[in-house]
């Protein structure tokens, strides 16, 4: 397996306010690695200074071998980097259509247009709506559609299943499953360990801005009484 | 002679011309004003500076150069707005993480700065800027004269704020700045320039202030103050319209310059405070303006 996103010693703030405490994870190229852990305990800040949205941070990110910490923010998804906030982030004043072809492409293998319309039919049904229109399974459809277009390599996905009905979050099951199949490599931040443990490969638990834990898909089921325990389910 | 209430119709139709050359200036200035506001936050109080400069580019290119007004109507933008841009990446820009207050605060003392070194070189008395030789005379409509140029102005003023328009609204360079609006950071996580963006819009509002500059050249005189004289009334313009909104700037600034040209027929002595009281009842009744959105 080839690493490809590294993270160590990971520091991040909020003004004064100190949320990462030393982050270190990997990720190796075409896994789903899925963090789990309580609110406010930094998984999407996690994901966010990985992103270089949260510019206050230090330690050492590299993302194919590229320091990520040294880039300002226009570059990081030039390296291959996608982010899918949590509040999903569609844009009012654009139409579905200019929603998804906002991102520009800066490689190839990214999905088609028609290949993401296949996908997400419904979005192709209302192109010309506004964005907030969506209802909020299809909003989350569009913010994941949208990077998928670019050419990215890497998914930076922040609570998909969030607030969704269960008939949405299977379907965004299969398109996790989809883009697996297409080699995408994904870091998903989830509080649903039941959905992510369909999806991930791998899993870190996070406490107090700092992973506590990390294990394999496959020791689940012996991790359920630590799990329960951290995540308070 | 045929009269609207009790008052001749050229009269009218007269002052209905004159409105509307004002409204040109005063959509096109405040559509400047607007796109600016809309994605930099920032209240341009250089406006007034920048058209006044678009309007000493073209004398100074045809007096130093013999660059005739065709070319000035192009030069004096990309002058204006490259200088513009030059000032919004190296000292407006590092503005932006603190309050708005401090933006207004620098174009002002920029404008300040800007109109009093012009005032000190070429005096505060106007130049005149004769228009070209296509554009002279007039034509008899029947009812009233209506001089070419005055014509020419309306119809160019519309053309270049309905391309605006469409830049923004219609094309996918438009959806970046709308979307940058909306949420800059996340638009810069997508790959886009976000910073760059800012200064292409801060050069394309200053552009169009520049353009109103050149067009006013020939009708009014070329002075270092002109700026100064038409911005205040721009701004209650744009308050009326309200911020941020691009159709609501343009569409506005034409009404409002008929509302002026049609007071100076019926009540001459209202119509150098029309736009205000207007623009206070607005304020009363809908203090987001008139296509604004937030309340």
């Amino acid at each position: 397996m080839t690493r490809l996103l590294e993270v160590e010693d990971l520091h991040a703030w909020y003004g004064e306010s100190h949320v990462l405490h030393g982050v270190t994870m990997h990720v190796d190229k075409g896994e789903t690695v899925c963090i789990l852990g309580r609110n406010g305990m930094g998984k999407t800040t996690t994901l966010r200074a990985i992103m270089g949205i949260v510019r206050q941070r230090k330690g050492r990110i590299t993302f194919a071998g590229r320091d990520v910490l040294a880039m300002p923010l226009h570059q990081t998804a030039r390296a291959g980097l996608g982010f899918v906030p949590e509040e999903r982030g569609i844009f009012a004043t654009l139409s579905v259509e200019e929603n998804l072809m906002l991102p520009p492409v800066f490689a190839e293998g990214g999905m088609s247009v028609a290949e993401i319309y296949k996908l997400f039919p419904n979005l192709q049904e209302r192109r010309r709506s506004p964005g907030t229109k969506l209802s909020g399974g299809e909003q989350q459809m569009l913010a994941m559609a949208r990077i998928l277009r670019t050419g990215a390599n890497t998914l930076l996905l922040d609570e998909p299943t969030e607030g969704l009905a269960p008939v949405i979050i299977e379907a965004i099951g299969v398109v996790l499953q989809e883009l697996r199949s297409r080699g995408m490599t994904v870091v998903l931040v989830e509080q649903n360990f039941r959905f992510a443990s369909k999806v991930a490969d791998r899993f870190y638990v996070m406490d107090h801005g700092q992973m506590a834990h990390e294990f394999p898909v496959g020791e689940l089921e012996t991790r359920m009484d630590m799990l329960h325990e951290t995540l308070g389910v | 002679m045929t009269m609207v209430f009790g008052i001749p119709i050229q009269a009218l139709l007269g002052q209905l011309l004159v409105g509307l050359i004002n409204g040109s200036f005063y959509a096109l200035l405040s559509l400047g004003l607007a796109v600016i506001f809309g994605l930099l936050r920032v209240i341009n109080f250089a406006h007034g500076a920048q058209y006044m400069l678009g309007a000493f580019v073209a004398l100074l290119a045809l007096k130093w150069a013999g660059v005739p007004y065709w070319a000035a109507l192009v030069v004096a933008p990309l002058v204006v707005g490259g200088l513009s841009a030059l000032i919004e990446r190296t000292m407006l820009s590092r503005l932006y993480q603190l309050d708005h207050l401090y933006g207004l605060l620098f174009t002002f003392g920029l404008a300040l700065a800007v109109e009093g070194g012009f005032r000190w070189y070429f005096g505060a008395s106007g130049q005149p800027y004769s228009p070209p030789a296509a554009l002279n005379g007039g034509v008899n409509l029947g009812f009233m004269f209506l001089p070419i140029y005055r014509g020419w102005v309306v119809v160019f003023s519309l053309i270049i704020c309905l391309a605006v328009w469409a830049l923004i609204e219609k094309t996918q360079l438009g959806a970046k700045l709308r979307a940058a609006t909306e949420n800059p950071t996340l638009v810069q996580s997508f790959g886009i320039n976000v910073p760059l963006l800012l200064t292409m819009t801060y050069a394309l509002g200053a552009g169009l202030a520049a353009i109103a500059g050149v067009l006013a050249a020939p009708i009014y005189q070329v002075s270092p103050l002109m700026g100064s004289n038409i911005i205040i009334v721009v701004f209650a313009v744009v308050v009326v319209g309200g911020m941020g909104s691009i159709m609501g700037a343009i569409v506005t600034g034409y009404m409002l310059g008929v509302a002026e040209g049609l007071t100076k027929v019926f009540y001459p002595e209202a119509s150098n405070i029309v736009i205000f009281v207007i623009m206070a009842i607005v304020l009363i009744l809908r203090p987001a303006g008139l296509f604004g959105k937030e309340a």
